[in-house]
């Protein structure tokens, strides 16, 4: 493929972009105390937008309504938990409590998170073969089945030895104790989360640009149409799953390492849901959406919002503020969205440097055009 | 102890819980039948229906509560479908059923707020929730009447989509949304009456339901909800008879679960239930078999 | 047009950011703040907020504190954790964010254990009022905690089931993946089986409303007593339906019952339930004319301890723990929240629960009194059995 001059340019820009946004990062973390919550918002969401893109994938790119998201996460944290937990705790009693744990071994890091995602994209296949056949609002009901049966399975207590039953794992790496290779220099938490969820949404964006992806989005526009063209659709319907699963489980990982434990209880339906909000406000079909989208969510879910439910804002006796006022108000915002702005903040478009001159070009001739009004 | 009596109590729970799924399932299939939406929304209806009694209860004698509550379900399911799903009339499904699980969000946000996130207590309904003694196993009245009431709305509901203008119009726009459009139904209305019958059901299903567990929270609908689904799945979408027998079975299969002591396992077997009739027979237990047109 | 709303939406974005970083400049005077990690929402929602009562009434009757020579005023910093393991890191990071010396709560073991870890990482000290997992301090030097642990509570229960009620077959139910009910049920079946008993155990998913099962299995089991130490959205359910099948076996639980919402279901049943608990309304009279007091003169406060002024021995728990973290305040002589939690080692402190002190090696209240009350259903109010003490 030839390119132009012009898209030469904007990837260089693009580039630039993303290098400054990560020496931003680096720079905020330097000078801003590490306990401010901006950085956990951050790094929840770096975390939340890989759990988007992959559902991104899935939804938005293959056409496949998928609502197992859940599920897959929860295999990817449990199994970057249970390889990486150290062996002197496995064996002691601090965190299996009830049982003793069946696991001898111990991996570092990079390989437990890696597995993460290998487990959770196994089990997709296994998942896919029978529920792939199913077509679109039956496929959802069935994914959110299996993510359901996955968390009962891992809270069930003969697998005790293994998970913990349904209690709690903790003493596994978390971000704040990522160090450089060889070294005993911490990497700063917030840039390294962004940074390997970068990694990992770029692979997805190679992936979907490549024939691949075309054949993705062939099957999104009209599967019979894509299988007369020779399409598999079983084939790339279980390679867009599986892959899907992969990132996933890695989000699932990185979700662990951010809460320092993990739960079974906590993937629940719920959790799906909000990834799927996050998809929606971001944009179907739009990756950059999906991750300003995943900020913009738990930024207010859990930061911007909460003023609303301090009782000191009440005026004059009226009691609106109150626990629960938040809620409220971010679901009456999220349901304006999806009522008013039914293509989310991007539509289908990505950020990209031409969008962005299209963008502004466009609000000149708008003001422009209101200029000619008024004159 | 005989084997039956050991198995009494369950198979009583069983059947009561079923009766009451069936009542929430008949809302899914209904809506499913015509808009071809899974409505995540209904099940928060039904709690919202529970919490709207709580209310009303502490205010105002039975008599009036109850068909007041009734009204009130029925007029905010009505305006669910008028402010979130006919506006995207036009939009792909995915749409329209990401704003159900948005409905769902705000509803259960704002029963959050009203109630404070604390339980409330569902008031006791005289003589329906007393205790009876049912072959040796001692119950409340109301897990015998749900069976026999909810069956008893169902055969009303079949003779009403038979036999009155607006149930074939139902069943017409069902079978094909645009060529009944053409015939000149008037397909608004007949969605508004699918809801308003559905609500209804959901309430009553919320009085039987909330008697026999008398406590309302904000996620109380959340489980219930989606095991009407399945149920409304599992019978066949679409057929009203399949959700109230596809109801019936989860219910029952739920509680003997439960008895033997699989308690983990009680709600994800609900869901193993479904994926195998959706391998098995992917139109579920009595659903019309549907081809995809090109 | 739409470009225009997009620009105006981002536009209110960016403001939202500014109005928050700009909220946080506003200093008055001397401010000392205590951030409490409670939640007020979920299933642990009714707990959460009745000991949160004990910490607002106690930071009315005392709202400020000499630090170092100069007089703080005390603020709270209320945060809502949900009662949900996943929504309580980023709760904790809100107030570690908004500058908190010193942090009191969580009602419930799991958000105290999901939220630990964040705290920890930012030399937060923490005071748990009512969390009895064992789990929840060790290992954390930064988590204390002012009430008695689940080994020792468990061990009570089991010793009242077998030699006071002198049941063999005990039921045990808990929630899946709790790490209260499951803690406590598991210490009580290890004391139960060392006694001679044999035990019965089931445990219920998250959003259960159906216990009819449940107490079908205890009742064909043919268990003397129904052990079942979970939230008290759950206890309504447990009580009501354990009445409707005419199950005559008593109900045990441990301190979370102690509430008067568990009163208000039993009240006017025919139900036999015994709890433990940190503190027997009666033991201070001067609390509790005050709390009462302070409760009725205001709607809000009371509509949150559940619509009457019993007291429930989690809000003594949170007037103590209040107390407990001036105290350490004091003795630190700074805000800075590192030296709070050195100085919270030494802290001893006679609260209307009895006296507290840590242990050097978790930071645990060593106590060793547990509070055994009775539910008297005809008019829906406590009746004090005696206390046991082990030890």
């Amino acid at each position: 493929m030839t390119k132009t001059k012009e898209e030469k340019r904007d990837a260089i820009i693009a580039a630039c972009c993303i290098g400054a946004f990560y020496v931003l990062i680096l720079i905020l973390e330097a000078v801003v105390p590490a306990t401010h919550i901006l950085f956990s918002i951050l790094k929840k969401s770096a975390v939340y937008s890989l759990a988007a893109v992959s559902m991104n994938l899935l939804n938005g790119f293959t056409g496949l309504f998928s609502l197992g998201q859940a599920g897959f996460m929860l295999l990817g944290a449990y199994t970057y938990a249970i390889l990486n937990m150290p062996t002197e705790l496995k064996l002691g009693t601090s965190v299996y409590k009830y049982y003793e744990c069946a696991i001898h071994f111990d991996m570092g890091f990079l390989p437990s998170l890696l597995l993460a995602g290998v487990i959770a994209a196994v089990f997709a296949a296994l998942i896919g073969i029978p529920v792939l056949r199913l077509k679109s609002d039956y496929l959802a009901i069935a994914t959110l089945g299996f993510a359901e049966i996955i968390r009962a399975v891992f809270q069930w207590e003969a697998l005790g030895p293994v998970t913990n039953g349904a209690n709690i794992l903790s003493g596994f790496t978390d971000l704040n104790h990522i160090y450089i290779p060889f070294t005993k220099i911490a990497i700063p938490p917030t840039f390294f989360v962004m940074l390997l969820s970068g990694i990992c949404i770029a692979i997805v964006l190679l992936l979907i640009n490549s024939s691949f992806g075309r054949a993705f989005k062939a099957i999104r526009d009209d599967e019979i149409a894509a299988e007369a063209m020779g399409i598999n659709l079983f084939k790339h319907k279980e390679m867009s799953f599986i892959i899907s699963s992969f990132f996933a489980g890695i989000s699932g990982a990185l979700l662990a390492m951010y809460q320092f434990t993990v739960k079974a209880a906590t993937f629940k339906t719920a959790m799906t849901y909000e990834i799927l909000l996050i998809v929606v406000i971001g944009g179907i079909g739009s990756i950059s959406g999906s991750c300003i989208g995943s900020f913009l969510f738990i930024a207010c879910n859990e930061w911007w919002l909460r003023f609303l439910d301090e009782s000191s804002n009440n005026i004059a006796g009226l009691n609106i503020f109150r626990s629960g006022f938040r809620k409220v108000v971010f679901s009456l915002i999220i349901m304006v969205i999806v009522l008013f702005f039914r293509k989310g903040l991007m539509g289908d478009k990505e950020l990209t440097a031409k969008n962005v001159r299209q963008f502004i070009a466009g609000k000149k001739s708008e003001k422009k055009a209101k200029g000619g009004e008024k004159a | 102890m005989s084997l039956f009596q050991t198995w009494l109590p369950y198979l009583l729970a069983g059947i009561s819980v079923g009766g009451q799924y069936a009542l929430i399932a008949i809302g899914y299939t209904m809506v499913y039948g015509i808009l071809r939406l899974i409505n995540f929304a209904h099940g928060d209806v039904f709690m919202a229906a529970g919490l709207i009694m709580v209310y009303l209860s502490t205010a105002l004698p039975l008599w009036i509560a109850i068909p007041l509550t009734l009204a009130l379900t029925v007029a905010l399911g009505f305006l669910i479908e008028r402010a979130a799903y006919k506006p995207l009339r036009s939009a792909p499904r995915m749409s329209v059923m990401i704003s159900a699980i948005g409905v769902s969000y705000l509803i259960q946000n704002c029963a959050l707020y009203f109630t404070g996130g604390l339980a409330k207590v569902y008031p006791p309904i005289p003589w329906i929730s007393d205790t009876v003694e049912v072959f040796g196993a001692i119950t409340k009245r109301v897990t015998l009447i749900t069976p026999i009431l909810s069956l008893f709305l169902v055969v009303a509901l079949v003779l009403f989509i038979k036999k009155t203008k607006v149930g074939i119009a139902m069943r017409a726009v069902a079978r094909d949304f645009e060529a009944s459009q053409l015939m000149g139904i008037k397909i608004n209305s007949v969605i508004s009456a699918t809801f308003v019958i559905g609500s209804l059901l959901a309430g009553v299903g919320s009085l039987l339901y909330f008697s026999n567990y008398a406590s309302v929270t904000p996620t109380s609908g959340g489980m219930p909800g989606l095991k009407c689904f399945v149920a409304a799945v599992f019978g066949g979408i679409g057929s009203i008879p399949g959700a109230v027998i596809g109801a019936f079975i989860i219910g029952i299969c739920e509680n003997v679960i439960k008895g033997l002591g699989w308690t983990t396992f009680s709600d994800a077997f609900t869901f193993a239930l479904l994926i195998v009739i959706l391998l098995v027979k992917p139109t579920g237990l009595f659903g019309e078999k549907s081809t995809d047109k090109v | 047009m739409k470009k225009f709303l997009a620009v105006v939406l981002s536009l209110c974005m960016v403001l939202a950011l500014v109005a928050c970083g700009g909220s946080k400049e506003e200093a008055k005077g001397d401010v000392v703040t205590i951030g409490v990690f409670e939640p007020a929402s979920g299933d642990n929602g009714a707990g959460g907020k009745q000991e949160t009562l004990g910490v607002q009434y106690a930071n009315a009757k005392c709202p400020t504190v000499e630090i170092g020579g100069k007089t703080y005023q005390v603020v709270l910093k209320i945060v809502d954790n949900e009662s949900a393991d996943d929504k309580a890191p980023s709760a904790a990071a809100e107030l570690v964010s908004a500058g908190c010396s010193v942090v009191l709560g969580s009602y419930g073991s799991s958000v105290s254990r999901a939220g630990g870890p964040t705290f920890e990482a930012a030399n937060v000290p923490v005071v748990g009022i009512t969390c009895t997992n064992p789990a929840v301090t060790e290992g954390n030097k930064y988590y204390f905690r002012v009430c008695f642990l689940d080994p020792f509570q468990g061990t009570v229960l089991a010793n009242y089931a077998l030699k006071d009620l002198g049941v063999k077959k005990a039921y045990c139910l808990n929630k899946l993946g709790d790490d209260y009910s499951g803690g406590l049920v598991n210490y009580f079946i290890e004391a139960f089986e060392a006694g001679g008993g044999e035990v019965v155990h089931e445990e219920f998913p998250e959003g259960s409303m159906d216990f009819t099962s449940y107490v079908a299995t205890a009742k064909a089991e043919g268990c003397g007593v129904f052990f079942s130490p979970v939230s008290t959205e759950a206890a309504q359910l447990i009580i009501d339906q354990t009445v409707a099948q005419g199950a005559e076996f008593p109900l045990l639980a441990g301190d979370t019952w102690d509430s008067n919402v568990i009163l208000q279901a039993a009240k006017g049943k025919n139900v036999n339930i015994t709890v433990t608990t940190f503190y027997p309304e009666g033991a201070n009279a001067e609390f509790d004319e005050g709390f009462k007091a302070w409760l009725e003169a205001d709607s809000a406060m009371l509509a949150n301890n559940g619509g009457d002024t019993t007291i429930s021995a989690v809000s003594a728990m949170g007037y103590d723990a209040y107390f407990v973290a001036l105290e350490a305040l004091k003795a630190a002589g700074s805000t800075e929240p590192a030296k709070v939690m050195e100085a919270l080692w030494n802290v001893s402190y006679q609260g209307v629960s009895g006296p507290i002190a840590f242990d050097q090696v978790n930071g645990d209240a060593i106590r060793n009194t547990a509070f055994v009350k009775q539910a008297n259903t005809a008019d829906g109010t406590w009746n004090a059995l005696p206390a046991v003490t082990v030890g």
